[in-house]
């Protein structure tokens, strides 16, 4: 719990705002205090005074955070039941149930700024909020798996990790579990790929075909150039992002170099050069057509991963109105 | 060997049933089931992993057999259908699997250890697979018919969970009395009727257990098994 003056000012009652100048002045005051608190670094909290506009943007980034967790487990579990071996499968299955339980949080962290989960998926469901873009792309060989777990987990966490000191409390808390989870699938993949890279010819060219593959969808993870980054700024300003989006995709780049190096793999980039000058790996140009054909809904499983989700939704009515009938009659909770 | 036939038929259960419910990722009716479901999945594949172990190289046996030398019961090579068929599935096979190891945990077998640690796991499926025949049976009119049509149409595979296995030192009649009493309990209480139809057909009797399988168990393996065969000797 933060304690400036931000906290103090909470909790305006619903009929307080009879003067219009009085609410006006005490919406000063509010807005100074919060500004206050998070330049201190303080935590902002579910009942503390927020910005409108704060409020709208968290909401938005939370709940597409943990659409990207639903969506996700989709091209992963796409090779549960194909695992090439039962420790494989293991791992697999576990790193699914891991994101669901993301989601989970998240949703849950996203309902302290007063929205329901329900809504929220209404909303992924119907197109009006998105998910990362990454998993609008298919997992053709039990290769993408690893590579996804080495790059997409990788690039993920390369973004939340300055997240866990974002302003939000509920969301910084989220982080925190999530990350350690994340670091967790990143190693098993990476250890997948390297088993793959030191196995069979086949193998070898399995995972370097997944690394041409997911190389550069990695890379647009980090979303757009910062010169073209809409929220950018305001996010930085209230703490709720830390670094750029340039800055995180050259700090990711800067990771990967030397690991790719160490599994036997390339990265399917010409111009990727180690920059003295610069103390960075300089690296060529992304397709940023691509990325937002793919953000628009024109990727290569966009509607496929949309559908997906919406037919669980729909096949599952009758078991949540199974779940919330036996409730009303038996006097419990419903889930 | 005796121990081996007993392992690999725990074994292969374990490992199918397993298999069905990682089917069930990315499609289960809530969030919350995601996490169960896969939960259970990952439970009865490590209970998998350590009883063929016991009869030999897991991989090996996993992905390299045909489906005439696995010994599962039919019953959980069974299509996930939908949620009240998948839980009917459930109910059935987690009570066998409750009773049948508490009794081997108690036991000197080289299966006891495994069962201790195991009953713990399907205690736990067998309390959400009753939850849910509850809220299902005793929901609405649509739950109630799904979960009437998910028992009736699994019943006849329930009678082979109740012939004897070798190495699985069990009073099996006295299995199915006990289990009988505990579903009865269950299905009445979900305001629902046990199946009136038989427990078995004439080629379900004890079939799974000697490799005789139904028509979708090949179509499962074909899937499970194709990446690890087509690139032999490698490891993964």
């Amino acid at each position: 719990m933060a304690t400036a003056a931000a906290h103090t000012a909470a909790g305006t009652e619903p009929g307080e705002a009879a003067h219009p100048a009085a609410s006006s002045a005490r919406t000063a005051e509010q807005q100074a205090a919060f500004d206050e608190a998070v330049a201190a670094d303080e935590r902002i909290e579910p009942r503390d005074w927020m910005p409108d506009a704060y409020r709208a943007t968290l909401v938005r980034q939370i709940a597409q955070h943990a659409h990207s967790e639903i969506i996700g487990m989709q091209p992963e579990a796409n090779w549960i039941t194909r695992a090439p071996s039962l420790r494989r499968k293991a791992i697999l299955m576990a790193k699914v149930q891991d994101e669901a339980g993301h989601g989970l949080y998240l949703y849950s962290a996203a309902e302290t700024l007063g929205t329901s989960r329900e809504e929220l998926l209404d909303k992924l469901h119907s197109g009006r909020q998105k998910y990362s873009s990454i998993f609008n792309y298919p997992t053709l060989t039990w290769a993408d798996v690893g590579a996804i777990g080495w790059l997409v987990d990788g690039a993920a966490i390369t973004n939340q990790v300055p997240l866990c000191r974002c302003s939000y409390g509920p969301y910084a808390r989220a982080m925190v579990r999530v990350c350690k989870e994340e670091s967790f699938h990143q190693r098993q993949g990476y250890e997948s790929l390297l088993a793959l890279s030191r196995g069979t010819k086949a193998q070898h060219e399995m995972a370097q075909d997944a690394v041409n593959r997911w190389w550069w969808p990695s890379l647009m993870m980090f979303g757009p150039p910062d010169d073209e980054s809409s929220h950018s700024e305001q996010s930085m300003t209230w703490k709720i992002k830390r670094h750029s989006n340039d800055e995180l995709r050259q700090r990711f780049v800067d990771i990967c170099v030397p690991q790719a190096e160490s599994l036997g793999l390339t990265l399917p980039d010409p111009d990727l050069v180690w920059n003295e000058a610069r103390g960075h790996y300089d690296f060529g140009p992304i397709d940023w057509t691509e990325f937002w054909a793919v953000l628009k809904g024109n990727g290569p499983c966009n509607d496929q991963r949309i559908t997906q989700r919406r037919r669980a939704h729909e096949e599952g009515v009758w078991v949540r109105e199974a779940a919330a009938a036996y409730a009303a009659k038996h006097g419990k909770a419903t889930a | 060997m005796p121990a081996n036939v007993a392992a690999l038929a725990l074994g292969d259960d374990a490992l199918v049933l397993s298999h069905r419910l990682g089917e069930w990722a990315g499609h289960a009716p809530v969030l919350e089931e995601e996490v169960a479901l896969a939960n259970i999945a990952l439970d009865l594949l490590g209970q998998a992993r350590v009883l063929l172990s016991l009869a030999g190289d897991e991989d090996e046996l996993a992905y390299l057999r045909e489906e005439r030398a696995f010994r599962n019961l039919q019953l959980v090579e069974q299509p996930n259908g939908d949620f009240a068929h998948t839980i009917a599935r459930q109910l059935y096979f987690s009570t066998y699997q409750t009773l049948l190891y508490g009794q081997l945990a108690s036991g000197e077998s080289e299966l006891a250890p495994l069962a201790a640690k195991a009953v713990k796991e399907v205690t736990y499926h067998q309390d959400h697979a009753e939850q849910w025949t509850l809220r299902l049976g005793d929901g609405t009119a649509e739950s109630h018919e799904r979960m009437r049509r998910g028992l009736d149409a699994l019943w006849r595979f329930t009678g082979e969970m109740f012939q004897p296995v070798d190495g699985i030192d069990v009073d099996f009649e006295a299995l199915r009395e006990s289990w009988t009493a505990s579903v009865t309990a269950v299905i009445e209480r979900a305001t629902l009727s046990v199946p009136d139809g038989p427990q078995s057909g004439a080629w379900t009797a004890g079939a799974g257990r000697q490799g005789l399988h139904t028509e979708p168990f090949g179509r499962m393996l074909a899937e499970m098994q194709h990446l690890h065969r087509s690139h032999p000797g490698a490891s993964w």
